[in-house]
């Protein structure tokens, strides 16, 4: 009997199958924890092994063939009697397949370290059931292409994160930092609510492809996209809203952390995909026309709105990367300097974002896509290689920091010492961690650091030489780390300290090999993955065709 | 000028809700503040689907000749409200938590009492 | 908490069927007039939250255990999640209305001006029943169990 596999039918249907099977998972998790640790265990990691199957097949046929799939949940047609575009609707195009690859092997990677990092704490049927929920919002916010959608698996991620970030209920200080994180996304979500109400009332549409074909710049839009930046930032991470991260990044289990920094960048995502493609026809539009006298010489000009955001971006950025490395200087303790790091990260992809879109000269109206100069498209390239990256770096720092603790039972870097002798696995990927944040070759950090440096050299220098000497904060400050936690003498007190499990060294080595790959072979990274995600980003208009099919 | 009375509601809740979280120091009030927010966003959301002289949107009873108010408002209303409702529970069992691990309820006295 | 007076105990017990009969009058419904799974559990949980409160949460969580309640919950979201794969298996996309074009279970079609009939609308009240359930043990789960958590005097420092 010979069994005819039909790739197009699993990949028809794997946009809505990433997003249901962990959704089956989390709610049949309850039911089969009661047979026992271990195959609840087993359960789990079957589940997040099929979810990235899923994952890298529609990803590698999404980047090899540059076409866009959509799925609309119930059949039939995108839009109702080809007026009323209210149904939902996945859109899959480049920058979406990428997101998705990042999401999956954060997912992987969490749901390895946590087997033997939770062991010895109750209530592990709440903590899977929950991991796998929140893996749910991530992927639906990354894939979605409805704006009420977006908001909807928004706050299933906030939710599910805020009730892991305060698993170890025995601390005061995590729930804490739960209650914190929740307050503060409600607020920004509800930011976001506001604005899909002023835009549906507009427009009759909630659909992004539809919107962005028919957003004319009015004063209600300008206060929509006021709402929808500020509120997304809050989400993202960005100064000077960025009050929450050391907080929730600092006090959670170190699995639940890399999850956190994968839903922080889903928010990024959102961001983009809303200035890029929402408001993409109106992104040079002129705000005003401006002409001056001086000396005689009449000099006119146009604030256009790619400037004014720009600047805006640009500004965000620097004082994100500078509080961030700022205040990371003078932290003790372990998690929560690696929590200022992540804030800074989340700056350097801003920046060159914001670089690119200041030089955005116009909308070419033949093929629908932005004029972008080299330069800029450099920049974009850079920015999104650079998310990719971050995730990678500072997942891999928390892992150790986890592992550290594991060990240990110690937070504080005035208490640790020494601890090289005895975990040595844990201090080599300490190191290729170190270099790969701080953007040194052959790590990955070099090859988009590299290309954010060049880019925004060529835009403006100032805004170049700020991120290189960050960097070189960045790169100081965990050496210090490195020297106070890992090398010097041996203290007592942790005598008997042995090596982590091994199921967190197989977690560790994942990403550390992922790093190094990377590192080593930038070109192919950037050729397959990179630039069909920044082509998706700047070409909107395919974005907009994509439901006419 | 008597339809525009819901639109200044929603921003008077909004205003307030935003006010009591910025400045009230006890935890219940802070989540009492948000509750206000929500309720001024969910009451934006509906006020948007009434049209004049109009009927219920059920789709049998539509034989009177007359024109319904929108339905999809009352969707995205309806789960807002559902996350709403999740959403205060979580927060109010991390506040029992708290209260349970301080002894107070006071928000400078806790960020006082940490690092 | 500890429960109230026996004249607030006789009229719980008068009105407490008629709450349930009209929460889930709402929540089967759900197709044909203003309502659906949300809003009936939220009155059947409204009920069950009177019990609480007229009866004392220690008394309460003495006859329901708090394992019932959640397997009620995992059977209303696992209901759910089935009837949107069995809309994959049987009809063409996940989540499709697959019954909704024959006669067997809830297949009549819904035409306007006409007469209403409780035997349309595909899997929609089958979805009502499942969504009812989850939140009906849900709702009454958070009240019940923050009520019993605030009754304990322990504050650990």
């Amino acid at each position: 009997m010979s069994m005819v596999i039909d790739w197009e039918l699993i990949l028809q249907h794997s946009p809505a199958l990433i997003v249901a099977i962990p959704l089956l998972g989390a709610f049949l998790t309850p039911l089969i924890g009661r047979i026992g640790p271990k195959v609840r265990n087993g359960f789990v990691v079957l589940i997040a092994l099929v979810t990235s199957f899923f994952v890298f097949l529609l990803s590698n046929d999404i980047l090899t063939n540059g076409s866009i799939r959509t799925y609309v949940f119930g059949g039939g047609k995108p839009l109702i009697n080809n007026r009323f575009a209210i149904r939902i609707l996945f859109e899959v195009d480049g920058l979406n397949a990428f997101m998705i690859i990042i999401g999956a092997i954060l997912v992987l990677v969490a749901v390895i370290y946590s087997l033997k990092y939770m062991k010895e704490y109750t209530g592990l049927d709440k903590f899977y059931t929950l991991l796998l929920l929140m893996s749910v919002g991530m992927f639906g916010m990354m894939m979605t292409g409805d704006m009420f959608n977006l908001f909807v698996f928004l706050e299933i991620t906030s939710i599910a994160a805020s009730a892991l970030i305060a698993f170890w209920t025995s601390k005061g200080k995590s729930v804490y930092a739960g209650l914190k994180y929740m307050v503060i996304s409600t607020i920004g979500a509800l930011f976001i609510l506001f604005a899909i109400a002023i835009l549906y009332s507009q427009y009759n549409a909630l659909n992004m492809a539809v919107l962005a074909s028919s957003i004319q710049y009015s004063f209600l839009d300008k206060i929509a996209f006021v709402l929808l930046i500020a509120g997304l930032a809050m989400k993202a991470g960005i100064a000077p809203m960025h009050m929450w991260m050391p907080d929730a990044y600092g006090r959670a289990p170190a699995s639940i952390s890399i999850l956190l920094v994968g839903a922080t960048q889903a928010s990024l995502y959102a961001l983009f995909r809303v200035t890029f493609t929402l408001y993409g026809n109106n992104l040079t539009a002129i705000l005003k026309h401006i002409e001056l006298d001086l000396l005689g010489n009449s000099i006119e000009f146009d604030i256009t709105l790619n400037g004014v955001l720009g600047i805006l971006f640009i500004a965000l950025a620097v004082i994100t990367i500078i509080i961030g490395v700022i205040m990371a200087l003078k932290q003790t303790d372990f998690k929560r300097l690696i929590a200022f790091a992540a804030v800074a990260e989340m700056g350097y992809m801003l920046l060159a974002i914001g670089a690119a879109i200041t030089t955005i000269g116009g909308i070419d109206p033949e093929t629908g896509a932005m004029i972008i100069p080299a330069q800029g498209l450099m920049a974009l390239k850079g920015g999104i290689f650079h998310i990719l990256n971050d995730a990678l770096d500072i997942g891999l720092l928390f892992l150790v920091a986890g592992a550290v603790y594991y060990a240990t039972k110690e937070t504080s870097l005035n208490k640790l010492g020494g601890l090289a002798r005895n975990m040595k696995y844990t201090t080599v990927f300490f190191f290729i961690g170190l270099f790969a944040v701080a953007g040194m070759p052959p790590m990955n950090g070099f090859a988009s650091k590299l290309m954010i440096y060049e880019s925004t050299y060529l835009i403006n220098p100032i805004l170049a030489i700020v991120a290189i000497l960050c960097s070189i904060l960045l790169l100081a400050m965990f050496i210090k780390v490195l020297h106070s936690v890992f090398l010097g003498p041996k203290i007592p007190k942790f005598k008997g300290v042995k090596e982590v499990p091994k199921t967190m060294l197989f977690a560790m080595a994942i990403i550390a090999c992922i790093i190094i790959f990377i590192g080593l072979f930038p070109n192919i990274v950037v050729e397959n993955i990179v630039t069909p995600a920044t082509e998706a980003l700047h070409n909107f208009s395919n974005y907009i065709g994509g439901i006419l099919i | 000028m008597i339809y525009n009375i819901p639109y200044v509601a929603v921003v008077a809740l909004i205003l307030i809700g935003l006010y009591t979280v910025v400045f009230k120091r006890n935890l219940i009030k802070i989540v009492i503040g948000i509750t206000l927010i929500e309720s001024g966003v969910n009451l934006f959301l509906i006020t948007l689907g009434y049209r004049e002289n109009s009927i219920a949107p059920i789709h049998t009873s539509s034989s009177q000749g007359s024109i319904m108010s929108l339905p999809i408002p009352q969707a995205l209303t309806l789960t807002s409200i559902v996350i709403g409702v999740a959403v205060l529970a979580l927060m109010l069992s991390l506040i029992v938590h708290i209260y349970r691990h301080y002894g107070t309820l006071n928000v400078t006295k806790i960020r006082g009492d940490e690092e | 908490m500890s429960g109230m007076s026996k004249i607030v105990k006789t009229i719980t017990n008068i009105a407490f069927p008629f709450i349930i009969i009209y929460g889930l009058y709402i929540i089967a419904h759900g197709h044909l007039t203003p309502g659906g799974g949300f809003q009936g559990g939220a009155v059947v949980a409204s009920g069950l939250a009177m019990i609480v409160v007229a009866y004392g949460s220690i008394w309460t969580i003495g006859k329901v255990k708090e394992k019932h309640l959640s397997v009620f919950e995992s059977i209303g979201a696992l209901g759910f999640i089935s009837l949107a794969f069995l809309g994959l298996i049987f009809g063409t996309m996940f989540f499709n209305n697959y019954l909704v074009k024959n006669d067997i279970l809830f297949g009549k079609d819904a035409i306007i001006g006409g007469t209403v009939n409780f035997n349309s609308a595909g899997i929609i009240p089958l979805m009502n029943f499942a969504v009812g359930l989850k939140v009906i043990a849900g709702l009454f789960a958070i009240v019940l169990i923050m009520a019993y958590a605030t009754s304990r005097k322990e504050a650990v420092k």
